[in-house]
């Protein structure tokens, strides 16, 4: 018997994964009517917090005056680190080095030392400015050299090595040195940083619970770390979030000690605080990008194919470990990028200074790393004479589980595909033709420049802490049939719900539409990891449809038994279910269902399989697989003056079989602007006094609409 | 003289009265505390992220125009007269094109800067714009997205810019004209006198403008708030006394005879580049460069120099014509060469009851023009390096006027006189070029900055020189990175803005 599609559903669900569906709060952002952290209507009564940072960069504090604080207009109370309950710290990695206010010393400028809670937000800004604070100042080291030679350093030098790099470096026909400064960035999520705590019933053991709507890319972070601050159990404490204006890692270990400024207060005060940083306070004391310094030497023969290198990574990451080490372990990981390097020794320095620590960033080092391979790769090719693109392609891994396809930690490269994409690239960009353009042009203006680069990108997709790659979801079918879907990840603006909404929609066969998309909350998913690492759909999605096919199940299996036939005969169709040789409305089965006592609510884990990486001896799998990519951009300089323009871009991008195509075309057009943005304009810049310098948009320069380049094409593989 | 001390304006389309508890409220913190309406977001309060971008309909030369606005650096009270729409108010008769187009093209991610670019877009459907590509990137350079790259909010631009308007949005386009128009004809000025923080002061005419001054020795007059609004948002600065000119009817004419340009101090960046790109083009180009829409829509030439800021983007192209400004007190009134007004960094020769009224551009110059600004982004980013220059040479192509001006290099806009002595009476030529630049050395002693080295500076300074050498040297001049159209390499753009995506 064939089934007709029904009237509703001519052409099957909409929205359903591989739909280039929009994003889900879409329309909402365009109306002005999606609502951000600071948009939530607020409670009668709401005090605002500004924090109050150190006038210079380290020293010890002599006197912390806040009389005048206390005195200005609208004040209404004042907190020290005297006012943290329990632990005085916000680090993610329970590392002690990250004080929700600093006491005693200063570490670097702006550090927070206190922070003034007035009736309103301009009040509490005009009042911080009226803190005396005195510092006995002591040397400060504010960057990678001064810290280098200091041995100022966060961590242990960490190496690990394939081969004998030493060996081959020395046995080689060919050897090039090359060195690098990568500068750091600032993520620039447009909405800044902020919390807004509400105070709860008392528990009955006498400490007041507490609910934090907080932008943070880590709700659980926040709870348990806001938990620890105020010293009671993690049960007393609620971290909700709908969405993000954004946060490229910002808001990953970072967004904690505000809602702890924001928690401390709210118990304080009894009264609802929220903690809005300004962009000048959020720039100046928030973590950004590591900057790296870089130091390579390959060994290479006639044809320019890699027999050895060593390099030495040194990162600045600030004043505490962060998430540093996973960071500057992760820039290892991708020092190799797409190349076949043998007898590759790795060596990376963990500098600490006496400026903000630095904090996760798209990418997440890993940019870095791969920065320092690709400048090592056209040494090669500038001491060989030949064309880089000639150097990349012989250094190649293999392929699809062909040899050698050993990365300098151990883990082999078994489904390497870029060999194929970079062979596309150059023939649909026409590389050769515009080379040989280009060296025409480049003869005859003298003082515009033009150049063409064609690079791969490998990049591994897992949190490489092994055991942060788990996820929980919760999916609710109510007795009407609508779904409610809940998971651990948050939606920072990359689609994560929609995605997520499309795989639950997908399994029941229902349009997207109809599954509610909630905030995520640490009351309904406990214990999740960050959304981070590339790893968002991937868990999150997973657990959804663990939870979603659980339900599914137990529906199939109720069908089967009350209309008497096998569970294989009970088939979701879009919007319907076919029951042997009958079809009934979704929605009738699952109030059916209902009346059956059929649990329509499941709970779905999910954990990556197959990670496990040795720190100890430096090998294993931290990655469950790799996602490839390659971009051929063109620019043009003017030698006068410096001046730059990226002309055109061609991108080809791997993501698998896409949940949703136009979602991850943004990402990728997004991602490389952000690249753009790093590598071309924006600059830090911090004062001899470990000031930084370029703390809003009027100094600090992300691209516009103008820097787009005029030819930009980006494609899906 | 008649005074109202309340507020009157088009909040949408509903004509409202505001007596606010602040005389420097903006107009961000109206909507969003007063009002509640949260869909218009702070980004960075200093005007350079267009988050916070409104609507706003005023009438000029009779007719309603409307302009982006940055809601967090301007001040409500300025707003007296005219009408404010938000991306909330764009949908009250259903899906505004701009807001469906950029949903459906996948235009909004994060979506924190969504609302500004839907207000910046809508300007233009309001106005019944529809700029070509280079254009449209100029109007929307100063709404800042980290998420996109920018592809889908120009295609969703394309797409909601070739439909047409509503009925409704005739309707309240006419209606609000006539609001506009009968409020225009009562020239009562706003005092807001009953706070003890401050006074508000919005005068229609010369004459009381020049009279509050004189009443009030601690004003801080202001016309775009593209600066002073700073002061407030970002520095939290008590202002006592704020007079708003603005409106003020004398500054905001432009005459032309036969030798000058005469422009009221009042007249923004972009009614300036209109009328000044036809004379200059080279000047054209660098006003298109200054700021963002918001700020060109707001900001004044007059503001531009009586700021005294040492880099520009105005007074080194102005000093570079040989302009001429106009100062006026109540009682008194004097004309000055631009370059004698900048004394020192933080100095002009301006007196406290005194308001620059005009700026007076030479026309019909026998020489050439060239303006190269130099910062880290082509657009709204402060200038590290500006050099203007002005050369004219007789028949025999001997240099007889030299006008080298520069912004960035020293305590205020400044002649390069040492540079300017080594071209005159020098036949132009590359020699005397590389010899000028040479000299550049001895002029300007920069600093240091987050924008730039004194050493990058003081070679750039030279370089301009040889850059303007070689783009006066043929008629198409030299490609330039700034200028998209002198870059004729790709014809081609995105695959997606020609097509669907997906």
């Amino acid at each position: 018997m064939s089934i007709k599609p029904s009237a509703q559903y001519p052409d099957g669900i909409q929205g359903g994964v591989t739909a280039s569906l929009a994003h889900d709060s879409g329309m909402r952002q365009a109306m002005g009517s999606a609502q951000f952290v600071d948009d939530l209507p607020e409670l009668p009564n709401t005090l605002h917090l500004v924090p109050i940072g150190a006038p210079k960069a380290r020293g010890i504090i002599k006197a912390l005056n806040l009389d005048k604080v206390r005195a200005a207009t609208g004040v209404v109370a004042v907190l020290t680190a005297d006012d943290v309950p329990g632990l005085n710290d916000v680090s993610p990695t329970h590392s002690l080095d990250d004080f929700v206010l600093a006491s005693s010393s200063v570490r670097f400028h702006a550090e927070p030392v206190a922070a003034v809670i007035a009736t309103s937000r301009q009040l509490a800004r005009k009042a911080a400015r009226l803190a005396e604070i005195e510092i006995e100042e002591t040397p400060a080291i504010l960057n990678i050299e001064q810290a280098d030679q200091a041995n100022s350093i966060i961590s242990d030098d960490y190496e690990f090595q394939s081969g004998n790099s030493d060996h081959a470096l020395k046995s080689a026909q060919h050897t090039a040195e090359s060195s690098l400064i990568i500068g750091g960035q600032d993520q620039f999520y447009l909405e800044g940083q902020i919390s807004y705590a509400i105070p709860q019933e008392y528990d009955p053991a006498g400490h007041r619970d507490i609910l934090i709507y907080c932008s943070t890319q880590h709700p659980s972070e926040v709870q348990h770390n806001v938990a620890n601050v105020l010293g009671v159990p993690a049960h007393a404490v609620v971290v909700e979030i709908r969405r993000m204006g954004g946060g490229f890692g910002g808001k990953e270990s970072q967004a904690t000690q505000w809602a702890a400024l924001a928690a401390l207060g709210a118990l304080k005060t009894g009264k609802p605080v929220k903690c809005r940083l300004d962009r000048d306070d959020d720039m100046i004391m928030t973590g950004k990008r590591h900057d790296f310094t870089a130091k390579m030497q390959v060994g290479f023969d006639d044809q320019g194919r890699i027999l050895g290198a060593s390099a030495q990574l040194k990162a600045r990451c600030g004043i505490s470990k962060d998430l540093s080490d996973a960071i500057v372990d992760r820039a290892m990981f991708h020092f190799d990028n797409a190349y076949h390097m043998p007898n590759c020794k790795i060596h990376t320095r963990r500098l600490k200074t006496n400026t903000v620590s630095n904090t996760a960033f798209r990418g997440f080092g890993g940019p870095q790393g791969m920065l320092a391979g690709e400048w090592m790769i056209e040494s090669i090719a500038r001491k060989l004479g030949d064309d880089p693109l000639n150097v990349r392609k012989r250094n190649l891994y293999a392929g699809l589980d062909q040899a050698p396809n050993d990365t300098p930690y151990g883990m082999a490269v078994k489904d390497f595909i870029l060999k194929d994409m970079i062979q596309s690239l150059e023939d649909s960009g026409d590389y050769w033709q515009r080379r040989a353009e280009i060296k025409a042009f480049n003869l005859e203006s003298r003082i515009i420049k033009r150049g063409l680069a064609l690079t791969p990108v490998k990049f591994g997709i897992s949190f490489t802490t092994s055991f942060l790659n788990q996820a929980g979801a919760l999916v609710h079918l109510y007795k009407d049939g609508s779904i409610m879907l809940n998971h651990g990840g948050t939606e920072m603006g990359q689609g994560l719900f929609v995605k997520v909404a499309q795989v639950v929609a997908e399994i029941f066969q229902v349009d997207s539409s109809h599954v509610k998309i909630t905030a995520t909350s640490t009351a309904k998913i406990p214990n999740t990891s960050a959304t981070a690492a590339s790893s968002g759909s991937d868990m999150n999605g997973m657990a959804a449809f663990n939870a979603a096919s659980t339900i599914k199940s137990r529906l199939i299996e109720f069908a089967a038994e009350k209309y008497k036939i096998p569970e294989s005969q009970v088939i979701f169709l879009p919007g319907r279910v076919r029951i042997g040789n009958d079809e009934i409305p979704f929605k009738t089965l699952i109030a059916e269902a209902y009346l059956a006592r059929v649990q329509l609510s499941c709970a779905g884990f999910y954990k990556t399989p197959e990670i496990a990486f040795d720190r100890a001896t430096g090998k294993g799998r931290p990655f469950y697989y790799f996602a490839y990519g390659a971009a051929l951009s063109e620019v043009a300089i003017d030698c006068l003056t410096g001046e730059s323009r990226v002309l055109g871009v061609d991108i080809v991008h791997d993501v698998g079989k896409s949940l949703n195509p136009a979602i991850d075309l943004g990402q990728i057009e997004g991602g490389f602007m952000q690249g753009l943005g790093w590598l071309m304009m924006e600059e830090l810049h911090w004062d001899d006094q470990g000031r930084l310098r370029t703390h809003a948009p009027s100094t600090y320069k992300i691209p516009t609409i103008n820097d787009r380049p005029l030819r930009f094409n980006v494609n899906l593989w | 003289m008649n005074h109202r001390n309340k507020i009157r304006l088009l909040l949408g389309f509903e004509a409202i009265e505001i007596v606010p508890e602040r005389h420097d409220l903006t107009i961000l913190e109206y909507l969003r505390l007063n009002q509640g309406l949260t869909g218009t977001k702070e980004g960075c309060a200093e005007g350079d992220c267009g988050a916070c971008t409104v609507i706003v309909g005023e009438l000029v030369d009779g007719r309603l125009i409307y302009s982006p606005v940055n809601a967090c650096i301007a001040f409500l009270a300025g707003m007296d007269g005219k009408q404010i729409l938000t991306v909330e108010h764009l949908s009250a008769d259903g899906l505004h094109p701009v807001q469906a187009a950029m949903a459906q093209l996948h235009a909004t991610q994060c979506g924190f800067c969504t609302p500004g670019f839907v207000t910046s877009i809508a300007t233009l459907h309001l106005n019944g714009i529809k700029p070509d590509q280079q254009s449209l990137g100029d109007a929307l350079a100063g709404n800042l997205c980290r998420c996109t790259g920018y592809g889908p909010i120009l295609a969703a631009a394309a797409q909601a810019l070739d439909s047409p308007h509503g009925d409704f949005w005739w309707q309240q386009m006419s209606a609000a004209h006539d609001c506009l128009t009968i409020w225009a004809q009562d020239q009562s000025m706003l005092v807001l006198d009953g706070n003890p923080a401050g006074i508000f002061i919005k005068p229609h005419c010369l004459a009381d403008a020049l009279g509050a001054m004189d009443r009030h020795k601690n004003a801080t007059i202001y016309a775009g708030a593209t600066d002073v609004g700073l002061w407030v948002s970002k520095s939290c600065a008590d202002l006592p006394v704020l007079i708003h000119i603005g409106d003020v009817k004398e500054l905001t004419d432009i005459a032309m005879d036969q030798d000058w340009i005469t422009m009221g101090a009042g007249i923004a960046y972009d009614r300036a580049l209109s009328c000044l790109q036809q004379e200059y083009n080279s000047l054209g180009h660098l006003i298109r460069r200054i700021g963002s829409a918001q700020v060109r829509g707001r900001g004044t030439i007059g503001g531009n120099i009586a700021n005294g800021s040492p880099i520009g983007d105005m007074p080194p192209a102005l000093m570079a014509l040989g302009a001429e400004i106009t100062l006026q007190s109540a009682k008194h009134k004097r004309r000055l060469a631009l370059k004698d007004f900048f004394i020192e960094y933080g100095k002009q020769d301006r007196a406290p009851n005194e308001i620059l009224t005009q700026i007076h551009i030479p026309r019909h110059l026998k020489g050439q023009l060239r303006c190269y600004k130099i910062s880290k982004r082509f657009d709204q980013d402060i200038t590290a390096v500006l050099g203007c220059f002005y050369s004219e040479q007789d028949q025999n192509n001997i240099i007889r006027k030299a006008n080298l001006c520069y912004g960035g290099m020293a305590g205020i806009p400044a002649h390069a006189i040492h540079a300017q002595q080594a071209m005159l009476g020098q036949p132009f030529s590359l020699k005397t070029i590389e010899h000028a630049a040479h000299e550049i050395t001895k002029d300007f002693k920069p600093l240091s900055d987050m924008r730039a080295s004194a050493e990058y500076r003081t070679q750039i300074a030279a370089n301009l020189l040889k850059r303007f050498y070689a783009d006066t040297q043929s008629e198409a001049g030299l490609p330039l990175l700034d200028h998209p159209d002198s870059l004729s390499y790709f014809t081609e753009i995105s695959s997606y803005l020609n097509g669907d995506r997906a």
